[in-house]
């Protein structure tokens, strides 16, 4: 780029720099993209300023106006905040598994040529809206996963997780927990599949030719090379699963509970699908608590992906890759 | 799995011996998905279970020969050698796994949707709906259209300028900044872009329980910028620099340099990045339930009275049914599958475009 600057300026001449002329064109082009720029900026700002100032009246309020009469804002919002997080955990520990294995598949089993057009496919799950994935989640997968519940109560239940007694309809947080899974298994996948196929190859034959199979090889050469890329992808897909609404919404059977047992029916439920619920009928005050509850959603998504950014920067900077 | 063992045809019979046969691992698969399926199909006759179980036949099959292939490596080839075969099973499992929701989505939703994906679906809204009138969602289409329309209308030049801003012109901190904020924004939950659009104009047009399209266009658009930005951005640094240093060299302005050389250059990936996105907020639901809100009739006027989309369309039909719960659902089913249809068929034109007009730079 250093150099295309250096050729957009005026040759020099032997009276010294020459400013390069101003054309109407270039004042009015440049001016124009640096005016889209700043319009994002302005966005962002706005962003948080309307939930902020739409949020001061729910903090303000006599929470006996809140519905569910709760004791102050933070004993609302706190159940939807623990059911945001444990969804998406359980959501990450099903995903990061697949997903790295998928990953591995795609750049390191796959017969070449069959790799890209696998990873389309997988790219295809990305694609799928979320409302559908709550329709089949609540007609096809909680209907299949209720029997596997009914086993792991009677075999398992000793571990507090799995106590029964399980949920009549399947509609639990460890399903919706699977739907998210599903939804960010594409993200997580396609970063680590570029982190993989980013392992520098001399590493690759050198662990080869000194006698590895091919899962040592991976193991000591592509992992520990792909293990910020990992990170950082795993920290992305759990920020999706934080904000994703209408799966949950959908799928879950809420309560406003603190509860870690995965297969009963009093399930907490989460900030985004509170909100997708609870919007189109609430008035009055209740309006701002659920911009309130926003916020606060906003707030834990940018904390997450800021992480996520961090770790990849700092990646980009000292991998030997690029 | 054979090219790293390969060895001269004089050795090979010694070192093939504590070998399995080559083909070895596929006939075991096939072996372990015929056995649990076996299984499957004596539930299936004994009564405990309704329907041949498809899907655990897949899953528990592969799961069988990974086991198996484990153990048969382990006594005939070692433990190095059985643990690669377990994880070479494990990896390829993993990507079967996945497949599974795709596959069964994909078909329940064909199979679902395809008892309403008809003439009356497409030509008819759901206004005065009662008892057995069959409905439609043609309010709902001509609302995704035209909130998608609008919001790819406002996030386009906005997304394109930044990417153009962020190559050729930007430095120091204004690029570093944006660049920055356009990761955050990526990152900002689909609900919370309908929360601003709503706290935006409730508290700008001064009315408590706004809901109109153009809202809608709005929350779309605060997902889909930074969508336009990166993959933008990501296109025009692929042009190479000669093309922009020979336009220079001719004398060309800077900005008929942008216009007339790089954007032509990058134009097919331009227009699959912009494609892509739109594919990604077109199925947005939580942002429209919000603030574009739900109708039964159709409505034309983005700036006014609430409109009607694909997505919330599906979630209504399922939330909200009527005495006739069957009917409600099939309509969401083909709803569901009319937008499944839009989003491949997008992503579709978006690869090819891609591939066949791909940078006329390797000339």
């Amino acid at each position: 780029m250093a150099t295309a600057r250096m050729t957009a300026s005026a040759a020099p001449t032997p009276t010294g720099e020459i400013k390069a002329k101003k054309r109407l064109g270039d004042i009015l082009f440049s001016g124009s993209t640096v005016t889209a720029g700043w319009i994002i900026v302005v966005v962002l700002a706005a962003v948080a300023i309307f939930l902020i100032a739409q949020s001061i009246p729910a903090l303000i309020a006599d929470p006996a106006d809140i519905k569910g009469a709760p004791a102050s804002f933070w004993a609302y919002v706190g159940p939807l905040v623990f059911g945001t997080l444990w969804a998406a955990v359980i959501a990450l520990a099903i995903a990061l598994p697949i997903a790295i294995g998928i990953a591995l598949f795609i750049s390191h089993y796959a017969p070449r040529r069959l790799a890209q057009g696998l990873g389309y496919l997988i790219d295809l799950l990305a694609a799928v809206p979320s409302v559908v994935f709550g329709l089949w989640g609540i007609k096809v997968l909680a209907p299949f996963v209720r029997p596997g519940y009914e086993w792991l109560a009677t075999n398992l239940g000793w571990i507090p997780l799995f106590s029964g007694p399980v949920s009549g309809t399947g509609r639990t947080i460890l399903t919706v927990a699977i739907v998210l899974a599903v939804m960010i298994l594409p993200i997580i996948t396609a970063l680590c599949r570029e982190v993989f196929l980013q392992t520098p190859r001399l590493h690759e034959e050198a662990a080869l030719a000194l006698g590895a199979t091919r899962w040592e090889m991976i193991r000591t050469a592509v992992l520990p090379f792909g293990r910020p890329g990992i990170i950082s992808a795993s920290m992305l897909g759990l920020g999706r699963a934080l904000g994703e609404t209408m799966a949950v919404a959908m799928v879950l059977s809420p309560a406003a509970v603190i509860s870690f047992v995965l297969l009963q029916s009093q399930n907490p439920t989460t900030i985004a699908a509170n909100i997708a619920l609870n919007f189109p009928e609430a008035a009055g005050v209740n309006v701002n608590v659920l911009i309130a509850t926003g916020l606060v959603l906003f707030v834990i998504t940018f904390a997450v992906n800021a992480l996520a950014r961090y770790a990849i920067n700092r990646r980009k900077a000292f991998s030997g890759a690029n | 799995m054979a090219s790293t063992t390969s060895v001269s045809l004089g050795q090979r019979a010694s070192l093939t011996a504590g070998q399995l046969p080559r083909f070895s691992p596929i006939w075991l698969l096939v072996i372990s998905w015929i056995v649990v399926g076996g299984l499957f199909t004596i539930l299936v006759l004994a009564g405990i279970t309704e329907d041949f179980n498809l899907v655990g036949t897949v899953f528990f099959g592969t799961l069988l020969y990974a086991a198996i292939i484990y153990v048969a490596s382990r006594i005939v080839e070692g433990a190095r050698k059985a643990t690669d075969r377990l994880m070479a099973a494990l990896v390829t499992t993993a990507f079967i796994v996945a497949l599974l929701p795709l596959v069964s989505l994909v078909s329940t939703a064909v199979i679902s949707g395809a008892a309403r994906f008809d003439v009356t679906f497409f030509n008819n809204s759901m206004r005065n709906v009662v008892g057995d009138a069959p409905g439609g969602a043609i309010h709902a289409i001509i609302g995704t259209l035209e909130i998608t329309g609008m919001a790819t209308l406002m996030s386009v030049p906005i997304g394109l300028l930044t990417a153009i801003y962020l190559v050729e012109y930007g430095r120091g901190r204004l690029a570093q900044a944006i660049t920055f904020l356009v990761d955050v924004m990526t990152g900002i939950p689909s609900i919370v872009a309908g929360l601003f659009a709503f706290a935006f104009f409730s508290l700008i047009l001064d009315q408590p329980g706004i809901r109109f399209g153009f809202g809608g266009a709005v929350a779309l658009s605060v997902l889909m910028i930074p969508v336009v930005v990166r993959s933008c951005e990501e296109m025009l640094k692929l042009v190479p620099n000669e093309l922009r240093e020979a336009s220079f060299a001719l004398g060309v302005p800077r900005w008929l340099t942008v216009v007339k050389v790089v954007l032509p250059t990058s134009v097919a990936g331009i227009i699959t990045g912009v494609m892509l996105s739109i594919s990604r907020v077109i199925g947005e639901t939580a942002p429209l339930l919000l603030i574009a809100g739900f109708t039964q009739s159709v409505n034309y006027n983005l700036f006014d009275e609430r409109m009607m989309t694909l997505p919330v369309f599906v979630y209504t039909q399922y939330a909200n049914p009527g005495s006739d719960v069957q009917a409600f659902l099939d309509r969401a089913w083909a709803g569901a599958l009319t937008l499944i249809v839009i989003v491949m068929l997008l992503n579709l034109i978006a690869r090819l475009i891609a591939r066949f007009f791909a940078p006329k730079i390797a000339r």
